[in-house]
């Protein structure tokens, strides 16, 4: 059940000119929220920009007690919330709606979970590798970003025992190129009875080519969707994905009830 | 202190509504929200059969508003009926379905399959939606389409009838009189300003339809105006929307002559707003000494002097 919180800002570090994490006093969706879900979010009063914006939610951050106290929020700007959330203010209050969505089914060991994220797209695999390691549950991100600078957390996932395979599209670390070349690799390198669980989040083209991979080695894959949403509440219909039903026809399903995280073998990629 | 209103037969515990296609078929907001403390909830316009709607994206922000396209997606009516309805019921939620057609017989078959269902409270008629070629908006912008869809579907119906207008006309007054001369119980008014907004970048329009609907607080004073001037004109109930923000905004449009009003787009930015707006209009009426929220509607002064008006 969402809950709606005037969550204090408690820090926002920039990590580059385009990247901040923002720390969000939120215990109530901290302590309720699953990997892979999200929160709406809208930083100015009034109604410029009007609408909330949807965020997944990078950490859960505990207290000495180890009770969820915050989460945090990775964000890219690319439009008018993003700058306003870049330019966030410790003490300022930001509206914050959660938690929301379907998240990740999570596996367990021996099937090893294999993180695919594309840039921003690494939002919701902080929680997701804390919950796979809890399990003892063999984890790889493959991390692909456009240069080394905006490679974030490594060391978190480092700390966790997470095997990281990185790639930049300047090449100025890990592999040069896309994310999607090293996972097809290591897929068909892959002995075909040892499990596997996909997970993907990132642009649009990325999650399009997972699911291909993922089709091709006939490896099951979750991927979390990202689209203009309207309300995150099923509210409007804004946000819909095209899926292949039971009945194999066409269906716009809403992503912020039916989603974030779908099915990629369910997704009709057009 | 007496919030409830009567839109003909259906009588509303406040004025307070949630707009169609702002909250889904209210199922969805059921944890956030007591479905039964609304005054009622119009529901996702529903055609006979099911619609999958436009591809994505279907919205876009605007300065203090929205554009949508979303091309009425639903499940038709009568999974409508067999899936949400018994919930709505079992939440007592009151209840309007606003309805769709592409032809005046869609709309009569409808409203026929409706008013057969329990727990249906009213039936509000989209002739409106800017969004779908064939259909609705057809009847909405033709005077004699309005009267005959409404008349058509007066006779297969007790359920009050509430054709929902249209802003994109030159007059929307004469509409509201041809709707009350078919048979209508209320009007309710208005629907989305068509529309549109183009990536100068790309020079691609910013939603897959090209054209669609803005709504939201940058609206608010063509739709106050046009209550107004539908007050004027016709002696049945109007419901009045469009840009509705918080309770002093629901307060303007039933001084206007709203007899109760709907709430879209604010819904999405804040969904716990239903009790802030009962709230404040329960606040206002104290400080005004009303008693029943009935008695304010339509009691905008406009013979006040200019230096009464200025506040000098
Ligand atoms: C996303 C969206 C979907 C809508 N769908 C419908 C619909 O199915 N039927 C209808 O009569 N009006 C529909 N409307 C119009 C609203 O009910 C309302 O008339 C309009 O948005 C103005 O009110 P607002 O400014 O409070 O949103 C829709 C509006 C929005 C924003």
């Amino acid at each position: 059940m969402p809950v709606d919180v005037a969550a204090e800002v408690i820090v926002n570090r920039a990590l580059s000119a385009d990247y901040n994490l923002v720390a969000l006093a939120a215990p109530a969706i901290a302590a309720a929220a699953a990997p892979g879900q999200f929160v709406m979010l809208k930083a100015n009063a009034g109604f410029d920009p009007l609408l909330r914006r949807p965020f997944s939610i990078f950490e859960i951050l505990r207290d000495g007690g180890g009770t969820p106290s915050a989460l945090t929020i990775l964000s890219k700007r690319v439009g008018p919330s993003t700058n306003l959330l870049y330019d966030a203010r410790a003490g300022q209050r930001i509206a914050c709606l959660g938690p929301i969505g379907r998240p990740f089914t999570i596996v367990d060991a021996p099937v090893e979970g294999w993180m695919i994220a594309g840039g921003v797209g690494l939002a919701p695999f902080a929680t997701l590798a804390e919950s796979l390691r809890a399990r003892r549950v063999e984890t790889t991100l493959f991390y692909g970003a456009r240069r080394a600078a905006e490679l974030f957390h490594l060391d978190f996932f480092r700390a966790l025992g997470v095997a990281l395979v990185l790639t930049t599209e300047d090449g100025s670390a890990g592999e040069t190129g896309r994310v999607v070349a090293p996972l097809d690799r290591k897929l068909a390198a892959r002995d075909r009875q040892a499990p596997v669980m996909l997970y993907a989040c990132g642009p649009e083209a990325m999650l399009a080519a997972t699911a291909r991979i993922a089709a091709r080695h006939q490896r099951p894959c979750q991927v979390s969707v990202e689209r203009v949403m309207g309300c995150g509440l099923g509210g409007c219909y804004s946000c819909v994905v095209p899926m292949r039903g039971e009945d194999g026809g066409r269906h716009h399903v809403r992503s912020c009830i039916a989603g974030p995280v779908l099915a990629a073998d369910q997704i009709i990629w057009d | 202190m007496d919030l409830s209103v009567r839109i003909g037969s259906l009588l509303l515990k406040n004025p307070l509504i949630a707009a169609s296609g702002c909250f889904g078929y209210g199922v969805e907001y059921a944890d956030v929200v007591d479905l039964s403390s609304l005054g009622a909830i119009a529901v996702k316009g529903l055609f006979l059969s099911e619609r999958e709607g436009h591809a994505a994206p279907r919205i876009v922000e605007t300065p203090a508003g929205m554009l949508n396209a979303i091309g009425l997606q639903g499940i038709g009516v009568r999974r409508f009926v067999s899936e949400k309805l018994p919930e709505l019921r079992a939440r007592n939620a009151t209840v309007v379905v606003n309805v769709c057609g592409t032809t005046l017989d869609e709309y009569v078959e409808v409203s026929r399959i409706l008013s057969d269902a329990e727990g249906v409270g009213a039936i509000e008629l989209n002739i409106s939606c800017p969004n779908i070629k064939e259909g609705g908006i057809q009847f909405g912008c033709s005077l004699n389409g309005t009267y005959d869809v409404v008349s058509a579907v007066r006779k297969v119906t007790r359920l009050p009838v509430i054709p929902k207008l249209t802003p994109n006309v030159t007059d929307v007054p004469s509409f509201a009189r041809a709707a009350e001369e078919g048979g209508a119980d209320a009007v309710s008014l208005v629907n989305t300003f068509l529309a549109m907004v183009i990536d100068i970048e790309t020079r691609q329009p910013k939603i897959s339809n090209v054209v669609g609907g803005l709504s939201g607080p940058a609206i608010r004073p063509i739709a106050v105006r046009m209550v107004y001037e539908c007050r004027q004109t016709v002696r049945i109930p109007i419901i009045g929307m469009g840009g509705i923000a918080d309770a002093r905004d629901a307060l303007e449009f039933m001084i206007a002559g709203a007899t109760a009003v709907q709430v879209g787009t604010a819904n999405f930015v804040d969904p716990f707003i239903w009790t802030k707006l009962v709230d404040g209009i329960r606040d206002y009426l104290q400080r005004h000494r009303i008693a029943r929220v009935s008695d304010l509607v339509g009691t905008i002064d406009t013979h006040a002097s200019a230096t009464e008006r200025s506040g000098v």
